[in-house]
């Protein structure tokens, strides 16, 4: 038999309660939807203001409204147009060359034993390079039109993406691989099912990077041997002290990076729902 | 079919952890494991699974499986191993995926997998979303998927409350109770081992020799019954008994590892 007591109340003692202090407060900083965009108005309204008042020479720092001025006219003249196409088809051909040369290898590297031993050395040895200074190389290797470039990002690419799969298939937990083989799952279908979508955050997470990195080396290579392209643009208007117009290519850029790292949310809301 | 253990032993480089391993599991029989922590019980548990390759000696079986078993033996994990990017339907689909069942029998054994587990109401639903104990619910109704000859469960209920796990063994004595299934149990907790064996397996400290094996004299239909607590316990304490010193041996030797 179960002897119940009544419920106590506070009234019950003589003595008045005090509250116990809250002591569980910060370490869990959480992202404002709107914070990030009033600080950049703040900046740019702030900059604006500078510019317009005289406060900073026009010449090194041109005003927010007349970078807007200069993309407006660069879009009308169609000019934005070619150099924003030709960099995209440059970004766009080697980053997907690097990316499956690169998700090939880190697969096999993270898969295979005799391709870890041979593949780590590599990439160890190779991935610090800066790919930018292979461009010459490249030049002499492919000669003198898209190759050299194209290379030269998908080199960049190749060796993140085949680092972010192989250290992703390391990570995919060894019990479900187990598990799968407990159940006399085929090899093929345990890349597939448990492999893939296992090691999938930190191949995501590697696009990230490598979609960064695709922009960095695609206007270092304009810079150094193309007539169009935002990196031929932005060296061309340096040249001319067309600040206006080389602040332009750079917003051009930042926005183009943007819009990659949107859509690479996208693929990460759709692809790793389960999280 | 009988799952053999026939004088395995085992080692990681230096440590040996298993020596000289031989017990039979017959049809139908369940065979709890019991030791000190660190004496080899998974270990022993993934040798007999074939998910380890042993130093010396052999897991064997004996007979045909069940004509319908698509996987004779089949883990149940401790700490569930779900896909977690699947939905409770799919991780149980998972195993049947690559058996040659076409879709309509093999929706047939998924829905009925998840009506045996309780989870039919949470086929859509991811493990994240689901408590510990659920999850494995869902663990146990993978594994009745494939309708196994025997079970390998490799300490099932160590990584739930005490609640949770008081439900779970009583889904386990329903699920073993008509003897279609035999099962190695692999638990550090006497309770478990008493209340739900045949037969318990008393494995020695590091590395694991078979201490005893003690055949537990009650029917496991019985052990529900109010008046069989104080036997299971008596049995409880004589196990205890019997693995107590080298349990204290071997937490020693783990804290001054």
């Amino acid at each position: 038999m179960l002897d119940r007591a009544t419920p106590e109340t506070k009234e019950q003692s003589a003595e008045a309660p005090r509250p116990v202090a809250f002591r569980g407060a910060g370490f869990t900083p959480s992202g404002s939807r709107h914070a990030g965009w009033i600080g950049l108005v703040i900046v740019i309204a702030v900059w604006q203001l500078a510019a317009s008042t005289g406060w900073v020479n026009p010449l090194f720092l041109p005003a927010p409204s007349a970078i807007a001025v200069a993309i407006y006219k660069l879009a009308m003249s169609g000019a934005l147009w070619q150099h924003l196409s030709w960099s995209i088809m440059r970004i766009g051909t080697g980053w997907f060359i690097g990316t499956i040369a690169g998700v090939v290898v880190g697969f096999a590297i993270g898969l295979s034993t005799m391709a870890r031993g041979v593949g780590i050395t590599f990439i160890s040895a190779l991935f610090p390079i800066p790919k930018i200074a292979l461009l010459p190389l490249l030049i002499l290797w492919l000669g003198i039109g898209e190759e050299p470039k194209i290379a030269t990002i998908a080199l960049g690419v190749f060796f993140s993406t085949a680092i972010s799969v192989y250290s992703g298939v390391d990570a995919v937990p060894r019990n479900l691989i187990r598990m799968a083989q407990s159940f006399n799952v085929p090899f093929h279908a345990i890349v597939r099912r448990v492999i893939w979508p296992g090691a999938l955050p930190s191949i995501l997470a590697g696009f990230r990077i490598t979609a960064s990195i695709a922009l960095l080396l695609v206007v270092s290579a304009e810079m150094i041997g193309a007539q169009y392209g935002i990196g031929a643009f932005v060296l061309q208007a340096g040249n001319l002290m067309q600040t206006d117009q080389l602040l332009a290519g750079v917003v051009i850029l930042s926005l183009f990076g943007l819009a990659v790292g949107k859509l690479i949310n996208l693929l990460e809301t759709k692809l790793l729902h389960w999280r | 079919m009988d799952l053999i253990a026939d004088h395995i032993s085992h080692s990681f480089g230096a440590l040996d952890v298993l020596d000289d391993v031989s017990f039979t599991v017959g049809a139908g029989e369940i065979v709890a494991i019991v030791g000190p922590s660190g004496c080899g019980k998974s270990t022993l548990l993934s040798i007999l699974g074939g998910l380890l390759r042993p130093a010396a000696g052999a897991a064997e079986l004996r007979g045909a499986p069940p004509a319908d078993s698509l996987n004779p033996l089949t883990f149940v994990f401790q700490d569930f191993a779900l896909l977690p990017w699947n939905t409770v339907e799919e991780n149980v689909a998972f195993p049947l995926l690559h058996t040659g069942l076409s879709a309509g029998a093999r929706r047939a054994v998924i829905d009925d997998a998840l009506r045996r587990t309780g989870l039919t109401d949470f086929r859509a639903t991811y493990p994240k979303q689901l408590s510990g104990g659920m999850r494995q619910r869902v663990g146990i109704a993978r594994a009745l998927a494939v309708r196994p000859a025997i079970l390998l469960m490799d300490e099932p209920l160590s990584a739930l409350d005490s609640q949770t796990r008081e439900l779970l063994m009583e889904d386990f004595v329903r699920l073993l109770a008509d003897g279609a299934m035999g099962a190695v149990y692999v638990t550090h907790n006497l309770e478990e081992a008493v209340r739900l064996a045949d037969r318990v397996v008393v494995l020695s400290r590091r590395p694991g020799r078979i201490r005893e094996i003690v055949t537990i004299p009650m029917a496991r239909a019985e052990r529900g019954l109010s008046d069989a607590r104080g036997r299971l316990a008596s049995l409880q304490g004589d196990l205890w008994s019997l693995i107590r010193k080298e349990a204290i041996d071997a937490e020693r030797e783990v804290q001054h590892a």
